[in-house]
């Protein structure tokens, strides 16, 4: 596996585990705290992250 | 009792029965093999092992467990979405390599790959040990879970819960992985539909999610400064955990292909998403105004918020999708302990000399008497016993990840190293549960004075690992017998053709 492929797999370690980035409630998104629509979102970019990593390391 | 509810239950259950069997003849093989019987003979696809995967991880305890810390404890309780987050990069990495080198081998379980890797008989067993102690409680808890929603559907005795589990056993017996992996497509079918209308409907009724957050106790809405490294260390800590666990590399293991496996990583957090809006359900439940009750306080939360939310036959559609939800990963463990037993206990000290259909029996027995262990313990042992040993099950298995997960990478750690590191990692970590009476599994490590609360496996682990690192270099250097490693580098990263590539009984 290339490089590229495990810095794309880092970052949602490096996200996920600064949880003071996210702890706040504010900017609310349609009612959700920040804390929650963030980590939300998180699920989709690391899957995204995530399968262009597999797309990078496909044979 | 609230048959509406009952009947819709009961219809569901029926079908899923049905399925347990009929998937004996599904893909069909011979299920007088370890191979077929315990792996589903390696061959299911990308969108089976979804399913798979998606129904072993995702148990129905989780469903009760999760939204029920949210409701009693608050926004730590959500550390269950960044865990579900961080699991799969790490997964994506790490379990390839596991599959390749197991089908290069025929290894069926993570101790056998040990045991080839390391040529360490004790290795070997003290994971085969771990995986069955920190399963056996796990299985206990989903029955916790099938408890749950009966009690919620106003039946009460233990008969219900006998008659579930029986069936369990008997389909588990009869068509081995085959079963759970055709009731997941079923199960998380249900749990998709159950969770989508709850996310729908429960918001309207209780007027938007800015009223629901509104209504939560700002204590529970955000983390207090405190809580941050241990909501980071539970997260971290649960992801390493989690592939670690035997019913995980099953699910692993029973992929057609490696590209099978890597695939799914990019897929599956389709059930994290779930995972969190399910967690979720817990804050509803605090607006819905529920309360905890007397015999499951806060794992009340879920099924009561239901009962008020939904028509009676829409509940009973949803409680079935929870007890369904325990059978998949209740039979998967089952099977999975059953073969780290077989494999890993039995042949390697009892009958070396064992044929494969006396190997598949032996699982097949194991597989009844590790549920019959667990549903002993839950009719006569208080359920607060099950819910601290499954804690310490986390605690222990994270202890085996030197040996597998670091091992998939390099030899450099020595087996008696790895060995004494895993023995002051269970000692060190039950210690710490033990020291916080099992209430948390968050210990206040001080260090200089200062007071750093994290999750007690994550650091039972680094002692575990600064134990082995240590150890390895001494050794090493002392030149002590490392033995012989079986696996050669090729193997890691093979793409193994279709079927098992095992010994001479499928040559």
């Amino acid at each position: 596996m290339s490089r590229w492929a495990y810095v794309l797999l880092l970052l949602p370690f490096a996200a996920m585990l600064s949880v003071p980035t996210f702890a706040s409630g504010a900017p609310a998104l349609g009612g959700i705290p920040f804390f929650f629509w963030y980590q939300f979102l998180w699920v989709i970019i690391s899957a995204l992250l995530t399968g262009l990593a597999y797309k990078a390391t496909v044979r | 009792m609230n048959w509406p509810a009952l009947s819709v239950f009961i219809v569901l259950f029926l079908l899923v029965t049905v399925l347990g069997f009929v998937a004996a003849r599904w893909r069909k093989g011979d299920l007088g093999l370890i191979q077929e019987w315990g792996l589903g003979g390696g061959r299911f696809g990308t969108i089976v092992t979804w399913f798979l995967l998606g129904g072993d991880l995702y148990t129905a305890y989780t469903f009760i467990a999760v939204p029920a810390l949210v409701f009693g404890s608050g926004a730590i309780g959500f550390y269950a979405l960044p865990y579900t987050i961080i699991v799969y990069p790490f997964v994506f990495a790490v379990m390839p390599r596991l599959w390749s080198v197991a089908r290069c081998h025929g290894y069926i379980t993570p101790a056998d790959f040990v045991r080839g890797r390391y040529d360490s008989h004790g290795l070997a067993l003290a994971v085969a040990f771990t995986g069955i102690l920190a399963t056996m409680p796990y299985i206990a808890l989903q029955l916790v879970g099938i408890e749950v929603v009966l009690a919620a559907m106003g039946i009460s005795g233990d008969l219900p819960l006998i008659i579930a589990f029986a069936i369990l056993a008997a389909f588990t017996y009869f068509s081995g992985l085959r079963a759970p992996a055709l009731i997941a497509v079923v199960k998380d079918t249900l749990i998709y539909v159950t969770v989508l209308v709850a996310v729908i409907v429960i918001p309207i009724r209780l007027g938007g999610f800015g009223h629901i957050f509104a209504a939560v106790p700002p204590a529970k809405l955000l983390l207090a400064p405190g809580q941050y490294s241990a909501y980071a260390t539970l997260a971290l800590g649960s992801a390493m955990a989690l592939f670690m666990y035997p019913h995980s590399i099953t699910g692993v293991l029973g992929a057609q292909r490696r590209d099978v496996v890597r695939r799914n990583m990019a897929f599956l957090p389709a059930y994290s998403f779930l995972l969190g809006v399910i967690a979720l359900l817990g804050y509803m439940a605090i607006a819905a105004g529920v309360k905890p009750n007397a015999a499951y306080g806060a794992q009340w939360a879920v099924p009561a918020l239901f009962n008020m939310m939904f028509p009676a036959w829409f509940a009973g559609f949803a409680f079935a999708a929870i007890a369904i939800g325990a059978l998949v990963p209740a039979s998967i463990m089952s099977i999975a302990a059953a073969n780290l037993f077989t494999r890993n206990i039995y042949k390697e000290y009892f009958r070396r000399d064992c044929t494969a259909s006396q190997e598949s029996t032996v699982a097949k027995t194991a597989s009844l008497v590790v549920k019959g262990g667990a549903l002993l313990f839950i009719l006569f042992a208080p359920t607060q016993y099950a819910i601290n040993l499954q804690l310490l099950g986390g605690v222990w298995i994270i202890q085996t990840l030197p040996a597998i997960g670091i091992g998939l990478y390099t030899r450099w750690l020595h087996r008696y190293a790895l060995l004494t590191g895993w023995a002051v990692g269970m000692a060190l970590g039950s210690w710490m549960a033990l020291s916080q009476g099992f209430k948390s599994s968050v210990y206040p490590l001080s260090i200089g004075g200062f007071s750093i609360p994290g999750y007690a496996a994550l650091y039972a682990l680094i002692a575990n690992l600064v134990v082995a690192a240590i150890l390895s270099w001494v050794f090493n250097a002392a030149s002590v017998a490392a033995g012989t490693d079986k696996t050669q580098q090729a193997d890691y990263t093979a793409e193994a053709p279709v079927g098992l590539a095992v010994g001479p009984s499928l040559a």
